[in-house]
């Protein structure tokens, strides 16, 4: 009993339906679309929204990065590629520039994206209001009827007990002046870069069986109020210590010696990008 | 923070993948798939209902990969069921024409075609039998030849023809007669549920639960959080006869079908009482069914989905186990243990954005203080 897959693992009746819930987002942008979602050779939870988007995409001519948090050597961003390669056999980059398709878990890249790129997000849970209104049936009304006053009154709590708004990542934006949404969970200093996005952004969550997009050149505003108004994390006088850059997300590091914090690029591809250019 | 930030990933993931391959083979001991199919069949038979794929082969061949560790079977073969095209529908079971190996009912003691205990642990005491670590295959293959010489007494029950405990009741107007529904199941492999859901949605939906949950969620039920009062009316055991329409004639004719094989299953009809109102305030107790069916012999499990099957039927506010949101969206062994175990990815990016977040709230407090 051996059998070998097919081209992008699934069979092409899959692939199809995954396409046509795709479209259906990208014309309504910021909109759930339910989709089947397959179960997938690595665990839901690990990007399979992702995935199952990036199979049903790939053609024998596109080019592949994959990023997890910033990075393209994550263990999962590796695994990733590896299976997307074995079924589909095209090339991998790091190189965000060389890329036509772009996977990510949970960061969008410093390097600005350009037309006909697509950016894929995985997304662990689509619905923005879940934090306030546990059922599905309850939250597809909520969004059917423009009622988005839960997710308004999240922020004005986090004001009212926290000073300012306490959201990580997966701060919500409004798309097009219609769907509150979540970016995934990207950090609030990515949520700017979805507004015009040249490239087309599509987000799939696996487990929760849903896709949705930014079409390319859409309106996406973070939700924030006129005297509070939305903030990214800052890092303003923090220096990446290889490359030296400024004004991107870093992680923070500690020194195992001395024991002192320090900074350095999230995203690799563009630290590296930078040293390489450099010399 | 280590494996992110440095380069390496894909040789540090190599070296893991062989380094859990030594684990499967550093005792120098292999099993064989086939060995694997002939003697774990209580495995089997789970791995089976949790993947939603019936096959006894690619279940063995999964738990050798897994090491016998039941949700990484399962998973397996779940991904490797979204690779197959799905190119017929059966045609309608009907368990009565079950080829019936065990049935047993506990609300009558006497019933119509008899109680057959068939293979059960239920009458085992569960004492380690020692003398299994030197169990050997003549001793093995000689115990059933003589077990299937044994002179077994005869009657004239037909096995394929045993009536319903529940035709009992029927008749007798304690239990309601619906019409048959004949609306084409939803598939909810093939469409991603909406609430509120189809009976044939929840029932898919439960019987390819995790059995773990699907007994947990169903014991919370039954012991305080349901507010129902089950009797096994009947479960069943056998093998039904499997059908597929002739794909190139649409005319469906009985005589056109072809005969793909026999699933093995597990059948259940529990009986739930409930209050009827009447006129002017007058209450009558009648029956309600919760069904619960699942691949192998998989009886507790089967159980749980009839007592879960009729808490999701009457849906009532007060208990989390009659949610269908709460219920149907966390039983599944791919998505639940998908998602627990997501935890252990790297969050780096998302923890620095929560972590700014908090100091923020600190800096907050601070100025507040300040001001006051």
């Amino acid at each position: 009993m051996k059998i070998d897959y097919n081209f992008a693992f699934f069979d092409e009746g899959s692939k199809r339906e995954i396409r046509r819930a795709t479209l259906k987002a990208v014309a309504i942008p910021g909109y759930q679309v339910s989709f089947a979602s397959r179960e997938m050779p690595i665990a839901r939870g690990w990007g399979t929204g992702g995935l199952q988007l990036t199979l049903s995409l790939t053609g024998t001519e596109d080019v592949l990065k994959v990023i997890d948090q910033g990075s393209d050597e994550s263990v999962n961003a590796v695994n990733i590629k590896k299976l997307v390669k074995k079924t589909t056999g095209v090339l991998n980059t790091d190189d965000t520039n060389k890329a036509t398709l772009i996977q990510s878990r949970h960061r969008i890249p410093e390097k600005s994206l350009k037309d006909k790129q697509i950016l894929v997000l995985q997304v662990p849970i689509p619905e923005p209001l879940r934090l306030v209104e546990p059922s599905e049936y309850k939250t597809k009304r909520l969004h059917a009827e423009n009622e988005y006053s839960g997710a308004w009154l999240m922020l004005f709590e986090q004001i009212m007990k926290y000073g300012n708004m306490s959201t990580g990542a997966d701060h919500p934006v409004k798309v097009y002046d219609r769907y509150v949404m979540a970016p995934s969970p990207i950090p609030r200093f990515d949520n700017p870069k979805m507004d015009y996005s040249k490239a087309l952004i599509l987000l799939g969550a696996g487990r929760e069986k849903k896709i949705y997009a930014v079409p390319p050149y859409t309106k996406v505003k973070s939700l924030a109020f006129e005297d509070y108004p939305f903030e990214v994390e800052s890092f303003e006088d923090k220096e990446c210590r290889l490359c030296k850059a400024t004004g991107v997300f870093m992680d923070e590091l500690i020194d195992e010696d001395t024991k002192e914090t320090y900074y350095q690029c999230n995203d690799t591809s563009y630290c590296l990008d930078r040293l390489n250019n450099r010399n | 923070m280590g494996y992110v930030a440095i380069k390496g990933g894909t040789k540090a993931i190599e070296e893991s993948i062989k380094r859990l391959k030594y684990e499967r083979l550093k005792e120098k001991k292999i099993v064989n798939v086939d060995d694997i199919k002939g003697s774990m069949r209580g495995l089997i038979d789970q791995v089976m209902s949790e993947s939603s794929l019936c096959s006894r082969e690619l279940a063995s061949i999964a738990i050798k990969q897994a090491e016998g560790n039941m949700e990484e079977a399962v998973f397996l073969l779940r991904a490797y069921r979204s690779t197959l095209p799905r190119k017929h529908y059966t045609k309608v079971l009907d368990t009565d024409n079950m080829l019936v190996e065990r049935r047993i009912s506990a609300s009558f003691k006497d019933i119509p075609g008899g109680q057959i205990l068939g293979a059960s642990y239920d009458y085992t005491h569960r004492l380690i039998d020692f003398d299994l670590t030197d169990e050997s295959l003549e001793d093995a293959i000689k115990w059933v030849d003589d077990y299937e010489n044994e002179k077994i007494k005869d009657d004239d029950t037909d096995l394929k023809k045993l009536p319903k405990v529940v035709d009992y009741l029927r008749e007798e107007g304690l239990i309601k007669t619906y019409e048959d529904n004949n609306k084409e199941p939803i598939d909810v492999t093939k469409k991603s549920i909406e609430f509120p859901t189809e009976r044939s949605e929840r029932l898919q939906i439960l019987t390819r639960g995790q059995t773990g949950a699907i007994t947990s969620l169903g014991y919370a039920a039954l012991r305080a959080y349901g507010a129902l009062h089950p009797t096994v009316g009947e479960l069943r055991i056998g093998s039904l006869p499997i059908y597929i329409d002739n794909p190139l004639d649409q005319s469906s004719k009985e005589e056109d079908s072809f005969y793909i094989g026999d699933i093995k299953i597990t059948e259940v009809e529990s009986f739930i009482p409930k209050e009827i109102e009447k006129e002017k305030g007058r209450k009558e107790i009648e029956f309600d069914i919760g069904y619960g069916i699942c691949y192998g012999q998989n009886e507790t499990k089967a159980i749980a989905m009839s007592i879960l099957d009729n808490c999701l039927e009457t849906g009532n506010k007060k208990y989390p186990t009659h949610d269908e949101e709460f219920v149907l969206l966390h039983i599944d062994s791919v998505e639940s243990t998908g998602f627990i175990s997501h935890l252990k990815l790297p969050h780096y990016v998302t923890f620095q954005s929560k972590l700014d977040s908090a100091r923020k709230t600190k800096k907050g407090e601070k100025d507040n203080e300040d001001r006051l």
